[in-house]
């Protein structure tokens, strides 16, 4: 990975935010309390996803909604195609959904003539950037206000002339719309409702003028009751920004009359998660980021460096579990300190996982390299091998090998008595 | 008399002998019967968190039988610790693990939880920062991670405040990674660089005079990256053989 070219910006940024996180954690006295309650939860969910779905389903059902199930990326495009085509709809406005992100939706219907405006002011920035989210919560962190400037072909860059710009843009585009897609971050399977947290209430405009909502959730989003809506809302936002609360948490229960609500619901690979004691605990993910802000390896690269749609250790996780070929190498871009895993409101053990990756990672790519950390360890076995080629290394002058650890670095030097050798002498 | 083997990581043994002398003083006296179990080698971190799992079950079952017949295993460095305490679990029987997980201290921790030492009559008159590497943080709870809502405390701390003339001065980010991450600092050199030197910057503006730790890897990647660094491990401190030479 490249450090990001303006790294001390950024890192400082996303350690702001962790810091806000922070003291907003710390305002709870039972928060670690919290997060055990919550990771239970959805621990428990994930592994009664069955019978929690179907209670899901049929209340949803006898609420109006109309509920699909996708396979994969490519059937859950189509439904959304299907759905717009029955209702002559060209033009979407969509709210934040890394779900969509994940399906490619935007390009697939662009290319089939949608016009699809993503109306998060973030996403909304790279879209027009012709680039990915760098980020899940915060999609154009990794973009100054001067480039937003330039971006929005505008002279100012002050962020408050900036957002009423886009805002003015906006509103022509959720007046003109035929249908508002958004994502999901709960489910709530007692009330057949779901919830979907924005802080700009973009996703509440769309679905209020709009005539069909098309809601799309992956399957790990269900949980049980609207107690345990209680406990999620309370960690979301204040593990992802460190407010209370995100400005708008709506619960869509049933659609308004003469409306529809449409709501996908997707595995794409998360079913093959689960079962596996080691891997499945990444879908208990509420995709708050904070771990994210506070990984000091995503804090120096940004998003755009991770080659999965969903960056930092979460990402990382996710990618090599979708496929560990194409983004296994992730899961060996982290130190392992262990900060995402402090930090997960629903303590998935990130780094953990992270390191059980490189395991299946090794066990299906194989490198050139790899013969010498086997041979390392092999010598590592055999006690009296290491030490004679311990006592060979010191002989050798640190000229020549000051720099194996490579450029811009000196080895240490190796001590003219080893402890050993100084414990033998006692 | 309880019998301690010293389990002296590889690099600390081979670059740092220092510090496995300290250890091995402090521990003796205390009271304790020293042993260096003469044929450790590693304790097989790099390569179980490079992916090499059979390599690293083969260590970890040396590093048992090297190791399974004494009362504690110690050792200065809380990232091999916490590699033998906690991710054995995925290389060793249930039963083995459990052995190793309970006898196995990393020196600083044995000495505040196990010894409790309340005085060591020693001084050392200089400034120091302190760099909480992750692993001894966030794994061993050496100290109380900025991450959670839990009450502070920190055991380095505290031990360091027995030492007469030391002050320990404010290091911004005291809690980040330093960068190394073991072979992270090979396969991703650049991210690792810039961690290290952001380390550094932080340690310079703290203006004390040593970088202490209680991870010589840590260090030793600092010390790489500006060799002018002077770095100290806690326990050569509350030895009081920082100014000797080996």
């Amino acid at each position: 990975m490249r450090v990001f070219n303006d790294d001390k910006w950024l890192n400082e940024s996303l350690n702001f935010v962790r810091h806000k996180r922070d003291l907003a954690s710390k305002k709870l006295d039972n928060w670690e309390y919290l997060r055990e309650v919550a990771s239970n939860i959805k621990a428990h969910t994930i592994t009664h996803l069955d019978s929690y779905l179907e209670e899901f389903e049929a209340k949803a059902l006898a609420n109006g909604i109309k509920v699909h199930w996708a396979v994969d990326a490519k059937e859950h495009n189509k439904i959304v195609e299907s759905i717009l085509k029955k209702h002559n709809a060209k033009k979407i406005v969509k709210s934040k959904s890394m779900l969509t992100e994940e399906c490619e939706l935007n390009p697939y219907l662009e290319n089939r003539g949608y016009e699809v405006i993503d109306t998060d002011l973030g996403e909304r920035i790279v879209q027009l950037a012709k680039q990915r989210p760098s980020h899940i919560v915060l999609p154009a962190i990794h973009l100054k206000k001067e480039q937003v400037a330039t971006i929005f072909n505008e002279q100012n860059s002050d962020p408050t002339y900036l957002t009423n710009i886009a805002r003015v843009r906006l509103r022509e585009h959720f007046e003109s719309c035929d249908a508002a897609i958004t994502g999901v971050n709960f489910a709530v399977a007692s009330e057949g409702a779901f919830v979907v947290c924005t802080n700009e209430g973009n996703a509440d405009l769309g679905t209020s003028l709009a005539n069909v909502h098309i809601a799309v959730m992956g399957i790990e989003k269900i949980i049980p009751n609207m107690q345990d809506l209680g406990v999620f809302l309370t960690l979301l936002a204040r593990s992802a920004t460190g407010q209370d609360i995100t400005t708008y948490s709506s619960i869509f229960k049933k659609p308004s009359r003469g409306k529809e609500i449409h709501l996908i619901i997707v595995d794409n690979g998360r079913s093959q998660m689960l079962g596996d004691e080691k891997f499945e605990g990444a879908l208990k993910c509420i995709r708050c980021g904070a771990c994210m802000n506070t990984c000091p390896v995503f804090r120096r690269v940004g998003g755009h460096e991770y080659n999965y749609v969903i960056p930092g250790p979460i990402g990382s996780n996710l990618g090599s579990s979708r496929d560990i070929k194409e983004y296994g190498k992730l899961a060996f871009a982290s130190t392992l300190c262990g900060s995402c895993t402090a930090v997960c409101p629903v303590k998935i053990n990130l780094h953990e996982q992270l390191v059980a990756y490189r395991g299946v990672y090794k066990s299906q790519v194989k490198e050139s390299k790899d013969r010498y950390y086997k041979l390392t360890a092999k010598i590592l076995t055999k006690p009296r091998v290491y030490r004679s080629l311990i006592k060979l290394a010191k002989y050798m002058p640190h000229w020549l090998y000051r720099g194996v650890w490579g450029k811009g670095r000196v080895a240490p030097k190796l001590a003219k008595k080893s402890f050993k050798d100084y414990y033998e002498s006692l | 008399m309880k019998r301690v083997a010293l389990f002296i990581p590889c690099f600390v043994d081979t670059v740092y002998p220092r510090v496995g002398v300290a250890t091995l003083r402090i521990l003796q006296k205390e009271g304790f019967e020293v042993i260096y179990p003469k044929n450790q080698t590693c304790c097989g971190q790099p390569f179980f968190n490079s992916g090499f799992v059979k390599e690293a079950k083969e260590l970890a079952e040396k590093f048992y039988n090297d190791f399974k017949d004494y009362d504690y295993i110690v050792a200065p460095s809380a990232s091999c610790i916490s590699m033998v305490k906690h991710h054995y679990k995925d290389l060793l029987d249930a039963d083995k693990f459990r052995e190793i997980n309970k006898k196995s201290f990393e020196i600083c921790e044995f000495l505040h939880d196990i010894v409790k030492i309340k005085s060591l009559n020693v001084s050392f008159n200089h400034t120091i920062a302190l760099h909480q590497s992750c692993h001894g943080l966030r794994e061993l709870e050496l100290a109380t991670p900025s991450e959670l809502n839990l009450p502070y405390q920190n055991k380095i701390e505290n031990l360091l405040n027995l030492v007469d003339g030391l002050e320990i001065l404010p290091l911004a980010n005291a809690q980040e990674c330093c960068g190394f991450g073991g072979t992270f600092s090979i396969n991703e050199s650049e991210v690792s660089k810039k961690m290290g030197q952001d380390k550094l910057a932080n340690f310079k503006a703290s203006g004390a005079e040593y970088l202490v730790g209680y991870d010589n890897s840590c260090l030793m990647h600092l010390a790489s990256l500006e060799p002018e660094l002077k770095t100290l491990h806690v326990i050569e401190i509350l030895a009081g053989v920082a100014d000797e030479s080996f």
